[in-house]
């Protein structure tokens, strides 16, 4: 099964990559509100059904792929 | 000196670069350096251990974020858990956070930009295994070289943190928009600090600051004291 995480920085964390993309897009002309960034994951999952696979991919986000201090996380479980 | 050399443990991880200036300096202020891999699962007799700095693992997902899983990573939990003193620089306070062993995180500096030049430290604190050659209110020069080195908490863990002054080092300047200036602190138990200055790149007047060496003869003394014990 295929997972796919988003792992971004929290409301309220100070985000820099973030604001020196949003203030590039303004000097290009764009008018954005706030841009944050974070990251993607794209995994295989080896389980027997959504509900095991997502409580594995949600397991592998608290010890690793992500740090609660800061980030939080969301899963897209899509079916082959 | 006639007491003898304590055992100071440098731990290599695949990606550190100033592991062979901590292992160098510790030489330099009278310990007995050896270094550790990281794979190993158990520590040899060890006084002390050192967490160089450098970009483990790449760096990759966060800083340190890795090589928290390394082997040798939980002798280095087990050895903390005894009060065995633990120092990690750089890269290593970043691998401490991640592991839990020091509270917080190292964020991106502020800027975007890496930070390399020497930089004014006030002590905080001078009670610490890490800093008993240091007087509170003094200020020390040395370097720091990174990119992610701008720590955070939350205000309630800054609060509790502040309010068990495990706060010992904070920059005199802006550096990288680290939490309240912090540079470095240690766990509550007091025996784990990380900072992000580098002292072992700074204990020889010839490179510009000699100061380094108070903290890392601090730590030289302090794993010296615990050896005797133990004998």
């Amino acid at each position: 099964m295929k997972a796919r995480v988003l792992v971004t920085p929290k409301q309220g964390i100070l985000d820099p990559q973030g604001q020196a993309v949003e203030s590039s897009l303004r000097q290009l002309g764009f008018s954005v509100g706030e841009a944050r960034i974070g990251r993607v994951v794209e995994l295989e999952v080896e389980a027997k059904d959504a509900v095991s696979a997502q409580a594995e991919v949600e397991r592998m986000c608290e010890q690793l792929l992500a740090n609660p201090l800061i980030e939080s996380y969301e899963i897209e479980l899509a079916a082959q | 000196m006639n007491s003898p050399q304590p055992r100071v443990g440098v731990l290599r991880f695949p990606g550190a670069c100033d592991d062979r200036d901590a292992l160098w300096a510790l030489r330099a202020l009278d310990a007995e350096a050896v270094f550790v891999w990281h794979t190993e699962t158990e520590l040899p007799n060890l006084d002390a251990i050192v967490l160089p700095g450098g970009f483990s693992y790449g760096d990759y997902l966060r800083c340190g974020a890795i090589a928290r899983f390394a082997p040798a990573m939980e002798a280095v939990a087990a050895f903390a858990s005894e009060g065995g003193l633990v120092l990690g620089i750089c890269n290593g306070f970043q691998i401490l956070c991640e592991s839990g062993l020091l509270p917080g995180v190292l964020r991106r500096n502020e800027s975007l930009s890496f930070v390399c030049r020497d930089v004014p430290l006030v002590v905080e604190r001078s009670d610490t295994p890490f800093t008993t050659r240091c007087t509170e209110g003094e200020q020390l020069l040395i370097p720091v070289k990174h990119g992610e080195g701008s720590w955070y908490a939350s205000d309630d863990l800054y609060e509790e943190l502040e309010g068990r002054r495990q706060i010992v080092f904070r920059y005199s300047e802006p550096v990288n928009g680290s939490r309240a200036d912090v540079a470095g602190l240690v766990n509550e138990r007091g025996n784990v600090m990380g900072l992000m200055p580098h002292p072992e790149h700074a204990v020889d007047p010839l490179l510009g600051s000699a100061d380094g060496a108070l903290i890392l003869s601090s730590l030289v003394e302090s794993a010296r004291a615990r050896a005797l014990q133990a004998a």
